[in-house]
């Protein structure tokens, strides 16, 4: 099992690496001009410029301005802005609203996606699973930002039963229904993943082996087939954690939250390179953590794939 | 051999059982009519190819057919006299496993990945007997003793993908056994293993038979396995019970066309260099089973009347039983 | 053995002399292949039959927009703007003037242009690179498989926002260049995807005895792939990419709505909804036309994706 981890964690570093070079040279050395919009409508003086580049870097080889920004990141500097601020203050005031806001999600998208999925898996063809095939096709095929601008003038508008949009203290109560909304696409994967599950599992040998035995059906399905039928949908959620901590740019867009998301996407339309690559470097990280703890994860609830 | 005794019912009996598969392409006769029963202490094997409904009849007896597709149409299950079909589910879940066990062919598929093979041995005795956990890990260590496992006190903890084929049989057979069950019901046990392989599992089984005074249903299309360890054997064929017999009766002389048949297709190290004797033709399709006799169009034998009449199973002397309107004759030969 | 689709077959102890002349006790079915079988199936599906006529209609929409409009989609006059539905424009006028019913259907065109080209780019790319990954396994199967973990690592949507905002001003105002740039884009950050799917598929295939048996006689490498080992990697690939397809439609959107992707002078959905946002509580008509239509269309794709899915799954019978 240690072996497992380990090699799991030697790939990782290698597309660490890449993806993080990635990022830098799409932020830093793609064509366009960085300091584009920074002096106001004035295209920059030259001494500006010129400040601007030694300050930062820009006249070196793009290989060596990455290998210095990640020796940076190490000792925990992100950097900081065209205008001075540190972009590790940033990410700190953002990313807890994020990470709350993933939270909600995933439970919500977890408890529900988890309950429908078994509940139509064990009993297909009934009302119950149309009404619930139909409902998730829905979420797929309708855009996050449609339901969540329906939800937002349907509930926060028109019915008054929410606050159309969140505070800066970003609340539990409030990330309800964002979180709602986040998640309702990967509820309806969530869905529809147990639900097939569950009925291939449902016919399998080994729960023929268990009816045989005589144990209640009770213990049959609470025990044996769920205990395998989650294996892949537990996977899922781990992953999609990772992913919804990459930030919600539409969902946070929408209800105004003072997310990650939204800070990034500023960060992109406004140019600030520092922030951007702080950002997304910090989320990759965390979508390979996230990555690597699923695999452990999957490994431990899966005793075939121990000794592989 | 044993014989009914005074009349009083058998163990388990299967009496006219007809079920029916609704399939998308028409429906199925899969049963047509089988009857058997096996006395405690008696080895019966039910013979038959794939498709005869061997598996069919045993899912039914243990109550796990899958239905839909499968109906149950006719005929009675009698444990001990018990009606099985019209009983309540409840008390079917309490026949099994406690009193009819079952093993299947595939023990890999069959027994849960995810659970170490103590715990799933286990599980009946603290959740039926109310076992605790410590003493039914330890139940589970001698069980895997007694069928032979080596090491049984660490292996307990192993999951099934860590043993080889023979051995992961061997642990069902001793999750089977369990609850004491009196009656166990073999679906093939052998047939994905080695020859040497089966012929140590064939030896176990006979051991724990003789041990427990246990009946064992051994269901298998395999010839020679059968040899050793029957009692008596009854030949399926199209869903029915063709011949019944005690094995040295079949082998030596049988009564049916289609036993014969199979007996003769066998290869023979003394027949090098004639042409192997292959039944011609095809079982037929259970969702257009010909008129009369079932195996008449392969039939060597077969007459006018074959396609007419459906031969009943017909007791003859000596305790053995043939559906075909010519048993006698074969008897004679 | 108890399972009635092996009944009709030869037993064990039957083999060899088949008489040609007996016939099989009741006419054995003629085997098909799983491709017909599939189609067999999915004929009879209702899923499949309202999408694939759902999306039909959209594809006549989008060849021929003259056919079901008369107004041009880019003309605007000032004087209506965001006029309500009426008898001459049945969707309104947008915030420039523009009849939103022309612009819906020309929008067509675009969406569903935008969600093939893209589709296919990220199957071509990440179908042949995953083939190949699957097939020679080894050092090359790495190497891919890392390179592929290094897009997968980028999130999606950030890694389209800053490569579209880079690329802004390149582009310019051409709607061919705009268009284009939103594809690749897509494709870039999606290949990974397919790639991981033929590639699982490939490797299946890989280790199927007919597949050895092809390169024990001394196949080109070539022509195992094309001949033994695709056609049994299709169906997975076929499956993801209808349900891309759909996907990509709206991801179109969501990027366009984002002020990142499609605008001006394309006409999309996703532009349309982008432009439609702020004024969701004085004109709903703005972004509901345009909202509906994208909703059906990525149904009708996702519906399709899903009844071929069922269809091709033998274990599903």
């Amino acid at each position: 099992m240690g072996r497992y981890i380990l090699r799991r964690l030697l790939q990782l570093v290698p597309v660490f690496f890449g993806t993080t070079f990635l990022i830098y040279l799409f932020v830093w050395a793609l064509p366009g001009d960085p300091f584009a919009g920074k002096c106001g409508e004035r295209s920059c003086p030259p001494a500006y410029i010129a400040k601007m580049r030694e300050e930062y870097h820009l006249d070196e080889n793009v290989v060596v301005q990455y290998l210095r920004y990640l020796g940076n990141l190490l000792q925990g500097d992100f950097g900081e802005t065209f205008s001075g601020i540190p972009v590790a203050e940033l990410i700190a005031n953002a990313y807890p609203v994020t990470i709350r806001l993933a939270l909600v999600a995933l439970v919500i998208e977890a408890v529900i996606g988890l309950a429908a999925g078994v509940l139509t898996g064990l009993r297909s063809g009934g009302y119950l699973d149309n009404l619930v095939l139909v409902s998730t096709l829905f979420v797929i095929a309708i855009p996050v930002f449609v339901i969540g601008y329906v939800v937002q003038t349907v509930l926060g508008l028109r019915l008054g039963i929410i606050d159309p949009t969140v505070s800066s203290e970003a609340r539990l109560s409030e990330l309800l229904v964002p979180g709602f909304v986040l998640g309702s696409l990967s509820m309806a994967y969530v869905t529809r993943l147990t639900r097939t599950s569950i009925s291939e599992n449902r016919r399998s040998d080994y729960v023929r082996t268990a009816v045989a035995k005589g144990l209640t059906p009770r213990r049959v399905v609470g025990v044996h087939l769920l205990r395998n039928s989650a294996i892949p949908v537990i996977t899922f959620l781990g992953v999609d954690l990772g992913s919804l901590m990459g930030g919600a740019i539409v969902t946070e867009g929408i209800f105004n939250i003072r997310g990650v998301g939204g800070l990034v996407f500023r960060s992109i339309l406004t140019k600030e390179g520092a922030t951007v690559t702080g950002v997304v470097v910090l989320l990759v990280i965390v979508y390979l953590l996230m990555n690597l703890l699923v695999d452990v994860l999957y490994a431990v609830l899966d005793p075939r794939i121990r000794y592989v | 051999m044993l014989e009914k005794a005074t009349g009083a019912s058998p163990l388990l009996e299967v009496d006219g059982l007809h079920v029916e598969f609704r399939t998308r392409d028409g429906v199925a006769h899969v049963l047509n009519g089988v009857d058997y029963h096996v006395e405690a202490g008696e080895t019966l094997a039910v013979l038959g190819e794939s498709g005869s409904g061997k598996s069919v009849t045993a899912n039914t007896v243990m109550g796990i057919l899958q239905s839909p597709p499968g109906h149950v149409t006719g005929g009675a299950v009698r444990y001990r006299g018990e009606e099985l079909l019209t009983a309540t589910p409840e008390r079917r879940r309490e026949l099994r496993g406690e009193h009819i066990a079952m093993i299947f062919q595939d023990a890999l598929s069959a027994l849960n990945p995810v659970f170490t093979v103590g715990f799933q041995i286990g599980e009946q005795l603290r959740t039926r007997r109310g076992m605790s956990r410590r003493d039914a890990e330890r139940r589970a260590v001698e069980l895997l003793d007694l069928v032979g496992i080596p090491g049984a006190r660490q292996r307990v903890r192993n999951h099934p993908h860590q043993f080889s084929g023979g051995m992961r049989q061997r642990v069902m057979i001793a999750m089977s056994l369990a609850l004491d069950p009196d009656v166990l019901i073999a679906d093939e046990p052998t047939t994905a293993l080695d020859v040497t392989v089966q012929a140590q599992i064939m030896d176990l089984l006979a051991e724990i038979q003789a041990e427990r005074h246990m009946a064992l249903i051994l269901i298998t299309h395999d010839l020679g396995v059968v040899a050793e360890v029957a009692d008596r054997i009854a030949v399926m064929y199209a869903g029915r019970i063709v011949e019944n017999a005690d094995v040295h009766s079949l082998y030596a002389n049988p009564c049916h066309p289609y036993t014969r048949s199979l007996l003769e297709s066998i290869p023979r190290v003394d027949t090098k260099g004639s042409a192997l004797r292959a039944i011609r033709g095809l079982p037929p399709s259970l969702t257009r089973i010909p008129p009369g006799c079932p195996f008449h169009p392969r039939c060597p034998m077969a007459a006018d009347v074959c396609s007419d009449v459906v031969p009943p199973l017909e007791t003859l002397p000596g305790g053995r039983s043939s559906a075909c309107l010519f048993a006698e004759e074969l008897v004679g030969r | 053995m108890s399972d009635p689709s092996s009944l009709g077959t030869a037993g064990p102890a039957a083999e060899a002399r088949r008489d040609p002349a007996a016939p099989a006790g009741g006419g054995a079915e003629r085997p098909r292949s799983l491709a017909s079988d599939a189609w067999h199936d999915l004929r009879r599906r209702p899923l499949f039959l309202v999408s694939v006529t759902l999306i039909a209609f959209l594809l006549v929409l989008a060849a021929f927009p003259q056919l079901f409009t008369s107004a041009d989609p880019n003309a605007g006059d000032l004087s209506r703007s965001r006029q309500p539905p009426s008898a001459e424009a049945w969707f309104g006028y947008d915030l420039l003037g523009r009849d939103v019913y022309a612009r819906t259907i020309y929008g067509t065109r675009v969406s569903i242009v935008v969600g093939v080209l893209a589709t296919s780019f990220t199957v071509l790319l990440g179908g042949s690179l995953g083939i190949l990954a699957g097939f020679y396994g080894g050092w090359v199967d790495g190497l891919l498989s890392r390179i592929a973990d290094v897009f997968f690592g980028l999130p999606f949507v950030l890694g389209a926002i800053v490569v579209l905002a880079t690329f802004r001003e390149e582009v310019g105002a051409s709607a061919v260049g705009i268009t284009t740039l939103v594809v690749l884009t897509m494709s870039m950050l999606s290949w990974p995807v397919s790639m991981r799917i033929m590639r699982s598929a490939a490797i299946a295939a890989r280790d199927q005895d007919y597949v050895r048996a092809a390169r024990a006689l001394g196949a080109s490498p070539m022509r195992v792939i094309r001949q033994h080992m695709l056609p049994n990697c299709l169906a997975p690939v076929l499956v993801y990419a209808t349900i891309a397809l759909g996907a990509f439609i709206g991801v179109e959107a969501t990027l366009s709505f984002l002020s990142v992707g499609l605008r001006d002078p394309v006409v999309s959905w996703g532009v349309m909804i982008s432009e439609a946002r702020d004024y969701l509580r004085v004109a709903p008509f703005l972004l509901l036309f345009p909202a509906a239509f994208l909703a059906v269309t990525v149904l009708a794709f996702v519906m399709l994706g899903d009844a071929v899915r069922e269809a091709f799954d033998p274990k599903g019978r």
